[in-house]
């Protein structure tokens, strides 16, 4: 059955990857069930939530909201692609230190955003945090520990460009 | 997720003569889909009625934004983003800098395009009482060749709009002549963030020695579908801002919104706020007036 | 296969000064928190089982009525299903929780819109969700009853005799006695809305059925022996032949303590039915619209005060809807009940509670149980009678506060010490309310956003209702692996609050090794000794003390049995762990609960300890109305609490944070819009919660008085900050505008209505 729809290429989280998927299948289930990889999240399947949230072509977009086709030939990056040879990004650090994460599920997305912020935006105000966040929905944390996370993050992506200016 | 996916075509000719072809060869069976911010929502609650969906996406004649002295014209396949980051748009025409940062989040206006915006029609469209001030063009494109509109007259009916069956929307084009207009824009949703408007309001002005010259004002969701307010229009051309003026436009305004009761908020409220908003607007230019 | 105590459930009375600590009070990182952050955790709908089908339900479209015909369109290829009815329904068809009366699947009738009356199974996922809408009944409709109101004229009976669910009579002296002699009598009645939990992780679960096995579940939800149990029911087997396994839980908030037990089932017919492990897991569409949501309610007071603003008498009518069964109504009812007096002195109560059936999806538990709405009313009634009689709403409240000593509605002498002065005091201080209020009344006038502060004072009472947990009588422990990891074994489960987290570091703590060296096992029937469920804020203080209590008992018993000494490094423990492995067979170490002292509670007359203990706490909140909009916004938030002793303050933040944004929710953003009894704003576009641009900055503090009978001094904490935020914005919205709001959600629509009433559209507002 696979085999009659074209083959799509994208390249996640480094690697290159070929599915035959019908061209209207989400990106979020092309990730979760053809790539097994779970990480990204379903909560709404409208574009409401964020938890599918992932980068595509170094933009966020909601994964839930791309048809597998528009994906052909795009550079994906999810959350498991987010930790480097084992060492966990400053965001994943910032947010184990304080709290940004409690029942996970709206984490993966969240991670994402904050990620695209802080390459957009390096030293984000609190306000331009709450913005770059609008789209992922929290239940759990009232976000106030995911904006501390995501500041210390900053800061600490800040101290190593000082570190290494020295 | 309610929607099947193998029960739906999505072809990717790659460029805008061949999907005009493919609108031409067999109008109404293709519908187009560009960032898919609406249709996809509609795919996964199981309620995407077009089996047959041609991509707009990546279709670089579709994705501009091109300055000219009297003008700018801006690509139906520009995403929000696309309009926030650039920095004519943001100088010219704030109102659209400033709705674009309202549709949805930020992984929406990634994704979201300015036509696709125009072409679903709702009554709710951020970006349509803004490019209705904005007295905007609507640029249609076929196989018979380019045509333009007022976008004023785009919207036809609830979710129907001016465009044959053939037509694609190529671009909106937007006069740089309110560079001395006061302007005015104000969306209240459910929320501060992610929400459909209850109802939102758009102006701009020339006020030439406390008297206004010019005016237009827009609104959304006050009616099937994003339009100008032309009594409030005639209750203020040519008259001072004073309480008087703004008591006639409140008046005005009142008379001639039509807004319905529906699952987001009810016809009083959405009427008695819009009255509320004309208002600031006009408390705004007195302050600004005095202040001249 | 259960742990046993090798020295039996003693009741060995092992104490603790808890005076200083190593890893209690830190906030270590949570337990889990890696393996979220990688996104490498495990929830349900990430789990494939071999051969696995999935599961859709087929579900009323009308609230009341017959059944007449299922007819199955013939489009489609039937023999490739699996289709189940009440009739396949080997043991009973009910969801055992208090009362039997929830079916599992609709026989011959329906109760509410969305009631599940036939399952469907496929292998394609797709396929499946088709042919919900392939599967046409017909109903012979009956009248339907959709609120309090029309519950209570009885006509139509909807469930039982008369459609009321629950009642309670709580009474103390002699509320009649006062009308007489008070200088003040004040009434009000005030009204909450359904709330729905939204968690980001829907409801789902994996079931897989063998004539060996019976039945495997593994599922998000809060309590595997709740789901166990119903099984057991449903399917007509044994204990042993019903396994229910935990999965990574994507939030819960108590929405996932009873429904679990209902789509567990139906997963477990349809893996039965076709032979295959079935997954079912519901989108957002479906699981707002046919699972549980808070209790709307009705409480009305009526309240006489003396000429210097002293409690007098309290005569409070509490009604909530229960939906179409009883499921967790009577509970709810009872713990509404028992915090509508407030923490206050009232020598005379009465408080008659009533829980009705209407033809909705049944109400069940949220956050709170139960509270949120019984302290809504009291702590909007306090500012009503405030402004009635003359009297600052601060020292109205503090004229009345409960002290040590002083004796609560049930009788309950307050032996722990009470600090709502204090909580006051600090909210008071750190908001420095007096300011902005004064501020506020100079700036309102010229403004048009007008700005108000208000306050709740309320308490929380610690896990289970009186004899509620040595009905629970829970049993856990902990055990050691040959590979040398510590496991707490519980049935307690993490759904985001700090389960893992707090329980790890109270046996690391009271054995004495790193937080490393202790790991959870996995919350499976099969593995765990039933520790309760995890609700009511119980686990850090009654499973807590269980698990310190099993951690010294351990080393008691290595010390006696396997040569540990008094001091020892963890390498000496894990060595002498399997010295007395060889000579017994396995490490493991159960306490049984004890309750402390002094806890009498008659559950006829409603009276004596009602709770353990109790939680306190004062909120202030800030509010903005636009009156250009009518949108009122939390601008600050203050949370002051004493919870007993903080096991660790990064995840106890969180957990008021948390409650505060979901409360300032319940208040101002989220309504269940129900349509003939079905809830037509079933989205997240329409169902409107805060966004990270909503939340205002929430300030928290804590006090801490450490509780000798909780896990090293706590008290419950999950449920007490949900409690205070809607009286608190509603309070500081009487006080922005001058007008009294006695319903939430108070959205802009409703704030409008009130506000033109005062200045009418034709006029010109003032600026």
């Amino acid at each position: 059955m696979s085999a009659s729809w074209p083959a799509i290429r994208l390249t996640v989280n480094g690697e290159t990857r070929t599915v035959n998927v019908p061209p209207m299948k989400r990106l979020l289930d092309v990730l979760r069930e053809d790539l097994h990889l779970t990480g990204t999240k379903e909560g709404c399947g409208e574009g409401e939530c964020g938890s599918c949230s992932v980068l595509m072509n170094g933009e966020l977009v909601n994964s839930c909201l791309v048809p597998a086709l528009q994906a052909e030939g795009a550079t994906i990056q999810t959350v498991e692609g987010l930790a480097v040879n084992g060492e966990l990004h400053p965001l994943q650090k910032a947010f184990l230190a304080r709290g940004g994460a409690q029942c996970g599920i709206c984490t993966p997305g969240m991670l994402m955003a904050a990620a695209q912020l802080l390459t957009v935006n390096p030293h984000p105000t609190l306000a331009e945090i709450r913005e770059g966040l609008a789209g992922n929905l929290c239940r759990c944390t009232g976000f106030i520990r995911i904006f501390e996370s995501v500041v210390e993050a900053a800061a600490s992506h800040e101290d190593k460009q000082a570190a290494h200016a020295r | 997720m309610r929607g099947n996916a193998d029960a739906f075509e999505l072809i990717a000719p790659g460029n805008l003569p061949e999907v005009l072809s493919l609108l031409a060869a067999a109008p109404g069976e293709w519908t187009p889909i560009a960032g898919g911010t609406e249709l996809m929502v509609a795919h996964a609650a199981g309620r995407l009625d077009a089996r047959k969906l041609v991509n707009l996406w990546g279709i670089p004649e579709l994705r501009f934004i091109q300055s000219e002295a009297q003008s700018i014209a801006i690509g139906a396949g520009c995403t929000f983003r696309d309009l926030r980051a650039h920095g004519a748009i943001a100088a010219d025409f704030p109102l659209l800098a400033r709705a674009s940062s309202w549709i949805g989040s930020i992984a929406n206006q990634n994704r979201a395009t300015i036509g696709g915006n125009l072409a679903n029609g709702s009554p709710a469209a951020d970006s349509s009482p803004v490019l209705l001030v904005y007295d905007a063009e609507i640029e249609l494109v076929s196989v018979r060749g380019r045509r333009r509109i007022p976008y004023s007259e785009f919207h036809t009916g609830y979710k129907k709009n001016a465009m044959a069956p053939d037509e694609l929307l190529y671009s909106i084009h937007l006069p740089r002549q309110f560079a001395q207009h006061r302007q005015y824009l104000r969306k209240v949703g459910t929320r501060r963030a992610m929400a459909i408007s209850k109802v939102e309001l758009a102006a701009v002005a020339l006020v030439e020695l406390g008297v206004i010259s010019e005016i237009r004002v827009a609104a959304a969701s006050l009616a099937p579908f994003p339009t100008r307010l032309y009594q409030v229009e005639a209750a203020l051309l040519g008259q001072g801002i004073d309480a008087r003026t703004i008591q006639s436009a409140r008046e005005a305004l009142l008379e001639e919104a039509k807004p319905i009761d529906d699952i987001r908020s009810t016809a009083g409220y959405r009427r008695q706020v819009a009255a509320n908003l004309i208002e600031e607007f006009l408390n705004q230019l007195r302050l600004e007036g005095a202040s001249d | 296969m259960l742990c046993h105590n090798p020295f039996g459930d003693s009741g060995t009375r092992i104490m603790t000064t808890h005076a200083t600590t190593r890893i209690v009070g830190d906030s270590v990182p949570r337990k889990e928190g890696v393996d979220k952050l990688l996104g490498r955790a495990r929830y349900v709908d990430d789990i494939e089982r071999e051969g696995m089908w999935h599961g859709a339900t087929v579900r009323s479209t009308i609230p009341r009525g017959l059944i007449q015909t299922i007819a199955f369109d013939r489009r489609i290829d039937w023999t490739e299903f699996a289709v189940v009815t009440a009739d396949d329904i080997p043991g009973q068809n009910h969801i055992q929780l208090i009362v039997a009366d929830q079916p599992c699947l609709a026989d011959g009738r329906v109760n509410h819109c969305d009631e599940a009356i036939v399952l469907l199974a496929h292998p394609d996922k797709r396929k499946v969700r088709e042919a919900v809408d392939a599967v046409r009944i017909e109903y012979e409709p009956l009248p339907p009853v959709f609120t309090i109101e029309e519950s209570e004229r009885r006509n139509p009976v909807v469930w039982g005799a008369d459609n009321l669910l629950k009642s309670f009579l709580l009474e103390k002296g002699n509320v009649d006695s006062a009308w007489a002699h008070a200088a003040h009598i004040v009434e009000g009645e005030y009204r909450t809305g359904a709330q729905e939990h939204l968690y980001i992780e829907n409801n789902g679960v994996i079931a897989e059925w063998s004539e060996q096995n019976g039945v495997t579940v593994w599922g998000s939800l809060q309590c595997p022996f709740y789901v166990h149990k119903s099984l057991l029911a449903v399917f007509d087997l044994p204990e042993d032949k019903v396994r229910v396994i935990q999965t990574e839980t994507g939030g819960a908030f108590g929405g996932k303590e009873d429904y679990p037990s209902v789509l567990a089932a139906h997963a477990a017919l349809l893996a039965m039915k076709s032979g295959h492990p079935v997954k079912m897991v519901y989108d957002r569409i479906e699981d707002l619209a046919a699972t549980t949501k808070r209790h709307p309610s009705r409480i009305g007071h009526r309240t006489a005060l003396d000429e210097n603003g002293k409690l007098l008498a309290m005569d409070i009518d509490l009604a909530t809807d229960g939906g179409a069964y009883s499921t967790l109504s009577s509970t709810v009812l009872s713990r509404a009940t028992l915090h509508s007096t407030g923490p206050y002195v009232c020598p005379n109560v009465r408080v008659r509670s009533h829980s009705w059936a209407t033809n909705t999806v049944p109400y069940g538990a949220f956050r709170g149980f139960g509270a949120p709405q019984a302290i809504f009313a009291i702590e909007r009634h306090m500012d009503e009678i405030a402004s009635a009689i003359g009297i600052d709403p601060i020292e109205l409240r503090r004229r009345n506060f409960l002290h040590d000593g002083d004796t609560t509605a049930t009788e309950q002498v307050m032996r722990e010490p009470v600090i709502m002065d204090r909580l006051l005091d600090r909210a008071l201080a750190e908001s420095d309310y007096h300011t902005r209020r004064a501020q506020f009344a100079r700036d309102n006038r010229a403004s048009p956003i007008k700005r108000g502060i208000g306050i709740a004072a309320f308490y929380h009472g610690s896990g289970f209702t009186g004899s509620g947990e040595r009905y629970l009588n829970s049993l856990a422990g902990v055990d050691v692996t040959p590979e040398g990891k510590v496991r707490v074994l519980v049935s307690s489960t993490e759904f985001g609050q700090g389960t893992n987290t707090v329980l790890t570091q109270i046996a690391a703590e009271s054995i004495g090794i790193p937080y490393d060296d202790v790991t959870m096992a996995p919350a499976d029937t099969g593995i765990v000794p039933n520790s309760g469920p995890t609700v009511a804020s119980r686990t850090s203080m009654v499973v807590g003390r269980l698990i310190e209590r099993a951690g010294l008992q351990l080393v008691a018993i290595l010390r006696d049995a396997a040569g540990l000494s008094e001091h020892f490094s963890r390498e000496e423990f894990f060595a002498a762990c399997e010295r007395y492995r060889a000579i017994k067979g396995d490490v493991v170490s159960l306490c049984r609960y004890e309750p402390p002292p002094g806890i009498f509670w008659d559950d006829q007359k409603y009276r004596g300890e009602a709770y353990p203990a109790f939680a306190w706490s004062v909120h202030v909140a800030q509010v903005a109305v636009d009156t250009v909009t009518y949108t009122a916004e939390v601008e600050e938030f203050w949370a002051v609490q004493e919870v007993g002793r903080v096991l660790n303050p990064v995840l106890a933040g969180g957990q008021i944070e948390g409650g505060v944004a979901q409360g300032i929710g319940y208040a101002l953003y989220e309504k269940v819009l129900l349509q003939n009894g079905h809830m037509a704003n079933n989205q997240m576009t329409n169902y409107i919660m805060p966004t990270a641009e909503d939340v205002p900055p929430i300030h928290v503090f804590f006090e801490q008085i450490p509780f000798q009978h909780g896990g090293y001094g706590a008290k419950g904490i999950g449920e007490l900050p949900h409690d205070g935020p809607a009286p608190a914005i509603l309070n500081a919205i009487k006080d922005a505008t001058g007008i009294s709001f006695h319903a939430i959600p108070l959205l802009p629509e409703d704030l409008f209505a009130e506000l033109a009433k005062q200045s009418p559209a034709e006029e010109t507002a003032t600026v």
